[in-house]
């Protein structure tokens, strides 16, 4: 698609990691699936296998302060962000190591520690909020930057073009990046977009555009780097489309009568995994042995998941109330209507907020002890096995 | 004390915790350079800055929802909508995003933001910008509601609200923009949320009066004492939520009579839920049923003669006050012991 020669491999650590995380992402996404069809995990399960390239190529051109948010289609985009598989996995089964705490469930991801500002249910939901953290940014006179993604069929809401304006009228430093996965559900771009050009969608509103291959990870890191510094330096937003594919249904409930096997395999050859691991092969960054260990470590991490996910049990019934407000002890009445049971919790009291500097990328599986403490007898009680 | 009128009090609580904190941000349309709609920010762009004090284009549901981020990272920010009915516009963020996040995400992080904005009719402002909707915002765990009815609660209880680690929706009433009251001085005079102000005692009928319906009400219990030798007790309960319930259920207990008064609509209202939470928990000290006086159940009419009728006086007040004593006479076997 580009015009441009190919980019450059990076360094061969880097490109080994990438390639990692994309498989981790594919890998984590097939058994969620599988997960699925078993029942363990409840409510849409919106999966982002072909994305890859697209999720681990734009994250890895933010550094470590800078924030991603997303959408419902967003387990990648906590796990390239460092979130551990355990914890995504186990949100994914309603658990209490969740890492919403099994608040969330699949649609609302979240890790504060890692600066993921979470995946939302609402479309175009994230935007107004990706502009308000950037805005916060700019006030305290910090370099971070907002990365928020969203699909083709966000950019036809309301907030594209309220926070499109806004970000460029007030110079908030957010990288916009619709994933162009050609679809909105079962509707095709062409017809739910007048304008199919979608990088061009912000030019009215005062966002300049840029294109990458979202099937390339190479490309995709470097426009989007290019993209992030600019608007590191200019203080200004931008509006990127990755042109991607999803490769399978929009939820786990589609039947994907809206396009043909012929038009998903011819995408497929594309597959953004094994074109990357080609070209890393081709170019002597590893052996074909080395791709079949990486390949191999990431099943084994996601097995690790699941028995982790399995093992973690379900919230406590009295930590419903929990968290619906910051409790102050000394102001009454936060819940006056009676409930049945006069047992039920009525939410914790307050801990003070995790507003410390972003996390190390370590790969031990966050123990939200709070929801653990609430959490140690309510694994059989809800039924949701079954 | 300092005499001022509820506009100003805000405009003082704004500009104290603005001073006092540098991470609140106000945000919203013509609030800076026209100095907001109903005035409330006059004066704050000059004093504060466009950093802080900023203008915004028409864009509800993403004002809010930058108002949502910004809290999630750490600023204090204050949205102004112009009328309550514009924040229809935002309930996306205000719902779904605003009130849902700090559960949603397990606790991870708070959302400390408040939504100011005025309510009200008896403007001839119709369909569009003259209703009550507290109701619709009660509704919705996770989101504090405040309806001060006087300058020192507008002041004390904003205060509280840009202090407050919760959203808040604040809701000002567009007729008590221009009425004086006393105000506590001192930059830390606050009224706390989830506690209600008895406005005037009285041992015969409670009235709970919600948002610009507390001054109705105490204007319908002075008629109540001075024609009709009747002795109401007015409450203000100030926030809806938190919901100060233990001090309308003492007055209840004390009373055994309750009249629910609202600007809003009658189905699934502010009174309809007061009035179940009243007998649920004091239905053995009721002598009669909790009677309620809402606006009218019809969108807001433009013509004054029907705006006027479309929603409470003080004369419908008293004649709830006097049927519901009334009532407790007719069907009160003679001589029953209470
Ligand atoms: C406000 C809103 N309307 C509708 C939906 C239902 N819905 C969920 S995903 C989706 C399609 C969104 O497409 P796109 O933005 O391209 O993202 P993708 O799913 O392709 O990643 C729709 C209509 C929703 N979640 N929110
Ligand atoms: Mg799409």
């Amino acid at each position: 698609m580009p015009d441009s020669p190919a980019p450059a491999l990076p360094e061969p650590d880097v490109a080994r990691e990438w390639l990692t995380t994309m498989t981790l992402i594919r890998r984590f996404e097939e058994r969620a699936g599988e997960m699925y069809a078993r029942a363990k995990v409840g409510g849409f399960l919106h999966l982002s296998i072909g994305e890859e390239a697209t999720i681990v190529g734009s994250a890895r051109a933010l550094r470590e302060e800078d924030y991603l948010i997303s959408t419902y289609r967003s387990h990648g985009h906590a796990l390239v962000r460092g979130t551990p598989p355990e914890n995504v996995m186990a949100e994914l089964f309603g658990r209490v190591d969740g890492c919403s705490g099994g608040r969330g469930g699949s649609m609302h991801m979240f890790d504060l520690a890692r600066r993921f500002m979470g995946g939302y249910g609402i479309v175009g939901g994230n935007l107004p909020i990706a502009a308000g953290i950037a805005l916060a940014s700019d006030y305290k006179g910090t370099e971070e930057v907002t990365l928020c993604t969203f699909g083709d069929g966000a950019s036809n809401q309301g907030t594209f073009g309220e926070t499109l304006n806004l970000a460029a009228l007030w110079k908030l430093p957010v990288v916009f990046m619709v994933t162009n996965n050609q679809f909105g559900m079962g509707t095709a771009l062409r017809r739910h977009s007048a304008v199919t050009d979608l990088q061009r969608k912000g030019e009215s509103l005062g966002v300049p555009g840029m294109r990458c291959d979202g099937m390339d990870v190479l490309d995709t890191f470097a426009v989007l780097s290019e993209a992030v510094e600019r608007v590191r330096a200019d203080r200004s937003p931008v509006l990127v489309e990755a042109i991607t594919y999803r490769f399978r249904g929009h939820s786990m409930a589609d039947p994907e009568q809206y396009r043909s096997k012929e038009e998903v395999a011819h995408w497929r050859e594309r597959d953004p995994l094994p074109s990357f691991a080609a070209r890393l092969i081709e170019e002597g960054v590893i052996e074909e042995d080395e791709r079949e260990r990486i390949d191999a470590e990431a099943i084994a991490k996601v097995d690790r998941a699941v028995e982790f996910a399995e093992a973690s049990p379900f919230p406590a019934p009295e930590s419903l109330y929990d968290d619906v407000y910051v409790l102050d002890p000394d102001v009454r009445g936060w819940y006056s209507a009676p409930t049945s049971e006069e047992s039920a919790g009525r939410g914790r009291e307050a801990t003070p907020p995790d507003t410390s500097e972003p996390a190390a990328n370590d790969e031990i599986p966050q123990q939200l002890t709070h929801a653990l403490a609430a959490g140690e007898d309510g694994r059989e009680s809800t039924g949701a096995e079954a | 004390m300092a005499g001022m009128r509820y506009r100003e009090a805000l405009n003082a609580a704004l500009r104290e915790e603005l001073a006092r904190d540098q991470s609140v941000v106000l945000m919203g349309e013509d609030i800076g350079v026209f100095g907001g709609a109903f005035k409330v920010t006059d004066g704050l762009l000059a004093e504060f800055g466009e950093k802080r004090i900023r203008d915004t284009p028409i864009s509800e549901n993403t004002i809010v929802g930058i108002g949502v981020g910004a809290a999630m990272t750490g600023l204090r920010p204050v949205v102004e909508l112009m009328t309550i009915n514009f924040a229809l516009l935002a309930f996306d963020q205000i719902v779904n995003h605003a009130a849902h996040i700090h559960y949603m995400f397990g606790g991870q992080v708070r959302v400390p933001l408040v939504v100011r904005m005025p309510q009200g009719a008896g403007h001839q402002l119709g369909p569009t910008h003259s209703h009550c909707l507290e109701a619709l915002f009660l509704h919705v765990p996770g989101l504090l509601v405040a309806v001060p009815s006087t300058a020192a609660d507008a002041k004390g209880l904003l205060k509280s609200a840009i202090r407050e680690e919760n959203p808040v929706i604040f809701i000002e009433h567009e007729s008590l923009y221009g009425v004086r009251g006393e105000v506590p001085e001192g930059e830390d005079e606050l009224v706390p949320f989830g506690l209600a102000r008895i406005a005037r005692a009285g041992s015969d009928v409670t009235i709970v009066g919600v948002s610009r319906m507390a001054v109705t009400a105490e204007r319908a219990a002075e008629t109540l004492a001075s024609e009709h030798g009747v002795q109401a007790e007015v409450i203000d309960p100030r926030t809806l939520r938190p919901l100060d319930l233990e001090t309308i259920l003492v007055s209840v207990r004390k009373t055994n009579h309750c009249v629910i008064v609202e600007e809003g609509w009658p189905h699934g209202g502010v009174g309809a839920n007061l009035a179940a939470l009243v007998s649920e928990q004091a239905f053995d000290d009721l002598d009669a049923p909790v009677q309620r006086v809402t606006g009218a159940d019809v969108p807001m009419p433009y013509s004054k003669p029907l705006e006027d009728i479309a929603y409470p006086h003080e004369p419908q007040i008293v004649q709830a006050a006097l049927a519901c004593l009334n009532r407790s006479k007719q069907s009160a076997p003679a001589g029953a012991a209470r």
